[in-house]
């Protein structure tokens, strides 16, 4: 167990690695012979507002390492960063995912947001992980709108050898959730993946669509969905706060997936999102490949993003 | 779009324009705000400091501290250097040359370059021109299906080679089908690609090389963070982009891309998808969304039309007055009233105000000229001591005012309830409930 643990913490540093040597290259030079003063400060400042956390977020962390150094009278800057790091640590939420069903029928999860974020992807990873484990998987094509949607679930499907329910382009995507449902029920599977179409969060017809897409899971299932993960963009920046918080008001969130963090992006703003809204961080996507998903750890990814790899692996 | 951005540089400008003389704190004071408005639209932390620097640059200038007006000043630099960030005017496709002429479509995954390659041959179909789609992403699953469909919705041909064909190699070869069939115009979409990977960026240039193409638009997702700049840069670096094209803008993105990435690359933002639908794609207008951003209507043509006509003088006392915190008097509003109606009819003044436009709609505000003459009338009755104090307006005061002035007491009832809450908003702006919070650091400390 300590083991994988490791391992995967060193492939999410593989993952972050770029996103790491920018943030710490920055954080360096901030340090780079200065003494605890405003201006490391500012210069902390700077790099998370750089990283997406956005202002609100950035200065109420540095006001509470400003805080601790004042109480604590640190003079040495190197000292900073880690009360940093712990600072955004107690602010980043994470959970695992749920691997066991809450009750009968499958272990179900459903994935929503914004258009292009990863939803489509990030199941079709999915599926071909609990496949690999040996679970029945199923997954029903509710992206009924955006052309080819249908065709490119398919190809997931197929890929991870999973079942697969969809109907026409254009139909009702809670009549497909009901009966990709009932379809799971029926053939006994373990594993219940339910795609949707992307939507922006101020459409107000589109997210009452998406809210009977959860109620129908809910109602056939018995229960609700074990998991309902929006799925963000790594390269959001602030929007993905009012993301959260609107697809949160059309159906009940369990947690947050942050995709495409191989490139530079940092997806700081989901200490923001964590902050405000609670919702836990649970996967992240690095890569486009049936094997670019990793678990999401709030404390190796803020070590990630502060330490330089000898003193993570020493301490 | 943008509307928040808008909402805060207004608030922002409403303080300073209560102001008579603005020091060069306040000029800093008012900066640091449209900062933080800047930064949380997601602008570049980089671009908004260079941005501030130039306007505080000419803000703080002697003829602008000193000037009557200052702040309009300030709002005026602030909206003229927003306009030459964003790029002049509306900038078009230059699709010129022999045809068949051909449009390369860029950027990362899901920023949404099919839809925007399907919208654009859509709109030059609409212009007479005989497109045709060219399927280059073999990457992502369905992705050549995807264009196919779109394609068949908007009457388009579309050229595919299926997933097995290099890109480069596609993009000759739909040259070659173009000529043949009499395409004028190419549009080839392209795989998403990350600007750090090298495999596919190298693949993207070698497509340029082969399709020759008059535009290499870059489609950026408008919820896009401070990363733009990052992703830009490289594009812009390895092909050389003609424009960007900035989707999803019909939701509450407030587009700080946009402005960063023109700022980066110099390339102008052509055109916006406003919709999934495939008419949603909009010309994109800097100059009006430079405006836009700061909620300014047509503020500068009032400034100009005020500095012609109001008289510097009063004005300045006026400003003065409600600058200590004396009250508004209702000497005060007729004065401000004959002097504003000089400069021309008063709903299309309104118009032009910042924040104004919406307070049109308030019943109980709106203005007609009729209306104004009978608010003349009413306030020359009243003797100097009611003007000053309208609070001994009584019972029998009303209704001799209302006959000397030839209205009904309802009319200066109406009036001296709306003078209250004038009275009200103006305590409230001068007041400005300062906003005590820190913030972030000093920009103009080093
Ligand atoms: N580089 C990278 N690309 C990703 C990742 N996740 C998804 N993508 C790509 O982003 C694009 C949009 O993904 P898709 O799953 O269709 O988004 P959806 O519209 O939310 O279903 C596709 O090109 C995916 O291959 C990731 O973690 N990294
Ligand atoms: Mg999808």
């Amino acid at each position: 167990m300590q083991d994988e643990r490791k391992s995967w913490f060193g492939r999410l540093r593989d993952g972050l690695s770029k996103t790491r040597a920018a943030l710490i290259g920055k954080v360096k030079e901030a340090l780079a012979g200065s003494s605890v003063d405003e201006q490391l400060f500012e210069r902390l400042e700077e790099v998370l507002i750089q990283a997406d956390v956005g202002v609100e977020t950035t200065l109420e962390l540095v006001d509470a390492v400003r805080r601790q150094v004042s109480e604590r009278r640190i003079r040495d800057a190197e000292e900073v960063p880690p009360l940093l790091a712990q600072e955004m640590k107690a602010v980043l939420r994470s959970e695992p995912l749920r691997l066991t069903p809450a009750g009968e029928g499958p272990l179900t999860y459903l994935a929503v947001g914004v258009n292009g974020a990863g939803k489509t992807t990030t199941l079709g990873k999915l599926a071909a992980r609990f496949a690999r484990e040996g679970k029945r998987v199923l997954i029903g094509a509710g992206d009924t709108f955006r052309a080819a949607a249908i065709d490119q679930l398919r190809v997931w499907a197929e890929r991870a050898g999973a079942d697969f329910v969809a109907q026409q382009p254009g139909s009702d995507p809670a009549a497909v959730a009901y009966d990709a449902v009932q379809a799971a029920k029926a053939r006994g599977v373990d594993v219940l993946l339910i795609d949707t179409a992307g939507r922006l969060q101020t459409k107000v017809n589109l997210m009452q669509e998406l809210g009977k897409v959860y109620r129908v899971v809910a109602r056939e299932l018995g229960r609700d969905p074990d998991e309902a993960l929006l799925v963000v963009d790594g390269a959001t920046g602030q929007n993905a706060l009012s993301q959260a918080r609107l697809f949160r008001e059309a159906v009940p969130l369990t947690g947050v997936v942050l995709t495409k963090l191989d490139g530079t992006a940092k997806g700081g703003v989901i200490l923001a999102v964590s902050r405000e809204l609670g919702l836990p961080v649970k996967l992240i996507g690095v890569g486009e490949g049936v094997d670019d998903l990793r678990e999401f750890d709030s404390a190796a990814f803020v070590d990630a993003l502060f330490a330089d790899g000898e003193s993570a692996s020493s301490r | 779009m943008f509307e928040s951005l808008s909402q805060r540089l207004q608030s922002v400008f409403q303080k300073l324009k209560g102001r008579g003389k603005l020091s060069e704190q306040d000029v800093d004071q008012a900066l640091r705000e449209v900062r933080l408005a800047l930064l949380e639209a997601d602008v570049n932390f980089k671009v908004v400091r260079e941005f501030l620097a130039r306007v505080r640059e000419r803000a703080v200038g002697q003829e602008v501290l000193q000037s009557l007006s200052p702040a309009q000043q300030v709002i005026k630099i602030v909206h003229e250097e927003l306009a030459a960030l964003m790029g002049g005017s509306h900038a078009r496709l230059e699709l010129g040359g022999a045809p068949p002429v051909a449009v390369l479509m860029a950027g990362l995954q899901g920023s949404g370059k099919t839809t925007v390659t399907a919208k654009l041959a859509r709109m030059l179909k609409a212009q007479g021109r005989r497109p045709l789609l060219v399927a280059g992403d073999v990457y992502r699953p369905a992705a050549i299906r995807q264009l196919q469909v779109l394609g068949e919705q908007i009457g388009v041909a579309v050229f595919e080679m299926g997933q097995e064909t290099p890109p480069p190699v596609i993009a000759e070869k739909a040259l070659a089908h173009a000529k043949l069939h009499g395409n004028d115009v190419v549009l080839m979409d392209t795989a998403g690609r990350l600007h750090v990977d090298e495999e596919l960026m190298d693949e993207i240039q070698q497509i340029k090389e082969a399709l020759n193409p008059a535009e290499i638009l870059l489609v950026v997702d408008a919820m896009t963070g401070q990363d733009a700049v990052n992703v830009a840069e490289a594009f812009h670096a390895r092909l050389g982009l003609t424009g960007v094209i900035l989707t999803k803008l019909d939701g509450d993105a407030r587009g700080g891309a946009a402005l960063s990435i023109r700022a980066v690359t110099g390339a102008p933002v052509k055109f916006v998808g406003t919709g999934e639908k495939l008419d949603a794609l909009e010309p994109f207008h800097p100059e009006r969304i430079a405006s836009r951003i700061l909620g300014m209507g047509d503020v500068l043509t009032l400034i100009e039309r005020a500095q012609e006509t109001l008289d510097q003088e009063k004005s300045r006392k006026m400003v003065e007055k409600l600058a200590r915190g004396d009250d508004l008097t209702l000497e005060d509003f007729l004065e401000q009233m004959q002097q504003v109606r000089k400069m021309g009819p008063l709903d299309q003044l309104l118009g032009m105000i910042p924040g104004m436009s919406s307070l049109k709609n308030v019943p109980g505000l709106e203005v007609d000229e009729r209306e104004l003459r009978r608010v003349e009338a009413i306030i020359q009755s009243m003797t100097p001591e009611e003007r000053r104090n309208p609070a001994i307006i009584d019972g029998s005061r009303r209704r001799r005012i209302a006959r000397g002035s030839g209205t009904r007491v309802q009319d200066v009832n109406r009036l001296l309830k709306q003078f209250e809450q004038t009275r009200a908003m103006m305590r409230h702006l001068m007041g400005g409930g300062k906003r005590s919070r820190r913030l972030l650091g000093s920009l103009f400390k080093r």
